[in-house]
């Protein structure tokens, strides 16, 4: 019954949605407010609405009901409670039901708090964020029904997909879900100021919050799934440029240009036409990567020709939101006022070049996930465009655009004094390059130097603008304090967001100093790595809620200290006969010790793999401080939605810092 | 056909593997021997996987394409040469980094293509003459300067 409302209400919400769709566009034309506010009231119910159909899923995951269908085929009575939630989300159904509860709440988050919202581009934004809602729902409804049942009902389910049984799957997907689909409501903004004709410095000041909440939590949901696939895969690599990974590459590189564009709009009044050509841009690429992971054109362009229903489907929702917003697009563009002039050396084109680098190394993430399709579908030619492509022109692209951040965060706006600037950040400079000097002195060649200098120049370079703006004038330290309490919210959050890319890029560049072991390890018997010796003291079985286990149970020494102990495994899951690694992980410092193991040989040898990681946690680490620094962006009271009055003395406060 | 199941973002790229990929009876004797294997093996896909390097998977055909690697540096053959073979067994689809020929042209040329578009983008946007600021209105004029006495007085 529980998964009947589920579908009845699922069913209810695409009807609102249809209602959000039409009736607002046709009040903001005819200008009739009452038509107008149908849009809140029904983004709001809507909202409700799938939330109820999600519970009603999650209930029968969590209460094993298994004549539920998608919970017979992806649960189990003895799963662990968290999983059996978790799982909601691991199968195709229940992913999609959740990617349009947020794109629901992302419209309900419009409708109950952007009422200082002009009520024409707010109805215009939520009409689109219903039909988006429209689109997908029907999808769900039509190909990938969560709430089938199945008759008879089965004992026991087929269990969830072993690799699924991690707490990665319980924190990334709605992570990146929340960034993924944050995008739309920036896209809905573009469409409703597109279907408007008039976008001015407001409408990124609108956007902003919604673009930085996006922005932040699409950084945590890339940097997690990085994680998870650091610690599951066992050799400890963190990112593997794989078509999946590349589907969220593409909208955060996309998000990054449009946050760093819509400040130039916000604070300039330039770069409109481009910055509402990004929101189109991001969200596009949110659903080229949903056609990516859910079609199954990946898994093979075969498996998708066999079942080509939900691909098709997605196919169509993408060419008509993308067609349709470019064809705005080109209708309106023209007719955009062009903003506020600049000259080439200023804050203004450090961010044009930014934007430059973004959507090259965004173009090629695209051309090489789709290339290899495309190629094999047209000549019949396969190839494969892998991590050596990607670094060589991506991450080239990437690095550049990490040169250009310091200068662009220091530049006036405007017109900028570049000496001057090179003058403020030439202690960065050199301990930049002394890093640099000092790497390529002491190892080979290759990336890994450039980008450890170039991370510390980013870092620093964060930090100098702050203490040039403390510090102007030789000021006591407590000048410099209250100082720092005045500078805006916003401007910490920038110097936070610029640090955290330094310290990923830190810890990206630390990779390339690392130590690897491979060895049949037996008790007893110590293995170096790096700074480390690692020894084996005991090996065992074990038995978990739903799996069995062979645990080495491993001490890590340093001279002879004890440093840490872990515990490696191999885990047999019985129902769908898969195993999994649980790599042995100890953190020190920021550093790791890593060891994986397979099945032990006859006669009792492990075969490990032991990595020394120096600095390694910096590359998850640095994007929480990324999304730390959009946080803080987010709370700065002068920019929230209906500032409020106090903002005034902090302003003043800011404005007096500043000079 | 459930191919599509657990595609949650890494699971594609999970299930290949999961597990162990090169193994210590594998490993040369000779270090600058190995080290070139495993270079080697670093850009050679395994091509029953999801975009995986034969030197992260354990799949058995990983496998075998490590130790014939292995093999025929051990009979002195160069890298170049181990490649060669290699593409002319399974075509250019082992190579994670494509070759440049003309089927790849485009794809070699995004990175370039793009910004060059993008740099002639901006360019002409700077270039394109402006409608003129209208000048301030001696109403407006007053109320700037009331607004800098005030500014200053603070």
């Amino acid at each position: 019954m529980i998964v009947e409302i589920g579908h009845f209400a699922l069913i209810l919400a695409l009807a609102l949605a249809l209602v959000q769709a039409s009736a607002p566009l046709v009040g903001a034309w005819r200008a009739d407010r009452a038509l107008m506010g149908v849009a809140a009231s029904a983004a709001l119910a809507q909202f409700a609405l799938i939330l109820v159909s999600f519970a009603a899923l999650a209930w029968a995951h969590l209460a094993s009901d298994f004549s539920a269908l998608n919970v017979a085929e992806n649960s189990h009575s003895a799963v662990p409670a968290i999983y059996k939630f978790s799982g909601v989300w691991g199968n195709h159904e229940g992913s999609m039901l959740l990617w349009v509860l947020i794109l629901a709440a992302f419209g309900a988050l419009v409708a109950a708090f952007g009422g200082a919202l002009p009520a024409r581009l707010r109805a215009n934004a939520l009409a689109v964020q219903g039909l988006i809602g429209a689109a997908f729902l029907a999808f769900i409804l039509m190909t990938s029904n969560p709430f089938e049942r199945l008759w008879p009902a089965p004992f026991e389910g087929r269990d969830l997909n072993p690799i699924l049984q991690d707490p990665g799957l319980a924190i990334h997907p709605p992570l990146l879900y929340l960034g993924y689909v944050g995008f739309s409501i920036v896209f809905s903004f573009a469409a409703a100021a597109l279907i408007e004709g008039r976008i001015d410095a407001a409408w990124a000041r609108f956007v902003r919050p919604f673009a930085l909440i996006a922005w932040a939590f699409l950084t945590l949901g890339v940097a997690m799934g990085s994680y998870w696939a650091y610690y599951t895969l066992g050799w400890g690599g963190f990112w593997f440029w794989d078509p999946v990974e590349n589907a969220s590459l593409m909208p955060w590189l996309a998000g990054t240009a449009f946050v760093h564009s819509a400040a130039v709009m916000e604070k300039r009044d330039a770069l409109k036409v481009w910055t509402i050509f990004l929101a189109i841009l991001a969200f596009s690429f949110s659903l080229l990567g949903t056609f990516l992971v859910r079609s199954g054109v990946l898994t093979s362009v075969h498996a998708f020709a066999n079942d080509p229903r939900r691909g098709v489907f997605i196919l169509a929702i993408l060419a008509f939101f993308i067609a349709g917003s470019l064809s705005l697009f080109a209708w309106r563009a023209p007719q955009l006022k062009q903003g506020g002039l600049f000259a080439p050396i200023s804050r203004e084109g450090a961010l044009a070049l930014n934007n430059l680098l973004l959507t090259a190394a965004c173009a090629t993430v695209v051309f090489g996930t789709l290339y290899p399709l495309a190629l094999e579908q047209i000549a019949g030619d396969k190839i494969t465009v892998g991590a050596p492509f990607f670094n060589l022109t991506a991450g080239v692209l990437l690095l550049a655009a990490c040169f250009v951040m310091p200068f662009g965060f220091s530049l006036a706006w405007k017109r900028g004094d570049l000496l001057g600037v090179a003058e403020r950040l030439a202690v960065a400079m050199a301990a930049g390059l002394i890093v640099f000097i000092a790497l390529i002195a002491f190892r080979r060649g290759g990336l890994a130097p450039v980008a450890a200098g170039l991370a510390i120049f980013v870092i620093l370079g964060s930090l100098s603008e702050v203490a040039a703006r403390v510090w102007r004038g030789g000021a006591s330290l407590s000048v410099a304090l209250s100082r720092a309490r005045g500078l805006p919210l916003s401007f910490w959050g920038g110097a936070f967001a610029h640090a955290g890319a330094g310290i990923v890029l830190l810890g990206v560049a630390a990779t390339g100093l690392g130590a690897e072991t491979i060895a049949a390890m037996r008790v007893g018997v110590p293995q170096t790595v790096g700074p480390y010796q690692v020894v084996v003291n005991t090996v065992g079985e074990r038995a978990g809620p739903n799996y069995r286990e062979i645990v080495a149970a491993m001490t890590i020494r340093s001279g002879g200290a004890f440093v840490a102990a872990i515990e490696p495994a191999r885990r047999q899951f019985a129902t769908r006969q898969m195993a999994t690694t649980q790599a042995g992980i100890a953190t020190i410092a920021f550093g790791q010790v890593y060891v994986s193991i397979g099945d032990p040989d006859a006669d009792g040898a492990v075969p490990a793999r032991l990595y020394w990681k120096p600095l390694v946690t910096l590359i998850w680490l640095g994007a929480c401080v990324m999304a730390l620094g959009a946080g803080m962006s987010l709370a700065d009271r002068r920019l929230r939605f209906g500032a409020p009055a106090r903002a005034k003395s902090n302003a003043a406060a800011a404005a007096a810092a500043a000079r | 056909m459930k191919a599509l199941r657990a595609a949650l973002f890494l699971a594609l790229a999970l299930a290949a593997s999961a597990a162990h990929a090169i193994r210590p009876d594998e490993v040369m004797t000779d270090p600058t021997l190995e080290a070139r294997a495993r270079t080697l093996s670093a850009e050679l896909r395994c091509m029953v996987c999801q975009n995986e390097s034969i030197d992260d998977s354990d799949a058995p055909l990983a496998h075998d394409i490590r130790m014939l690697i292995r093999d025929r540096i051990a009979e002195g053959q160069s890298n170049d040469a181990v490649r060669a073979f290699l593409v002319s067994r399974y075509g250019d689809f082992i190579l994670l980094k494509p070759p440049f020929k003309p089927e790849t042209l485009l794809l070699w040329l995004s990175a370039p293509l793009t910004l060059a578009l993008g740099a002639l983008g901006i360019w002409a946007a700077m270039r394109r003459p402006r409608e003129p600021t209208p000048a301030l209105s001696a109403e407006e004029e007053e109320g700037l300067a009331a607004l800098t006495r005030e500014g200053e007085g603070r």
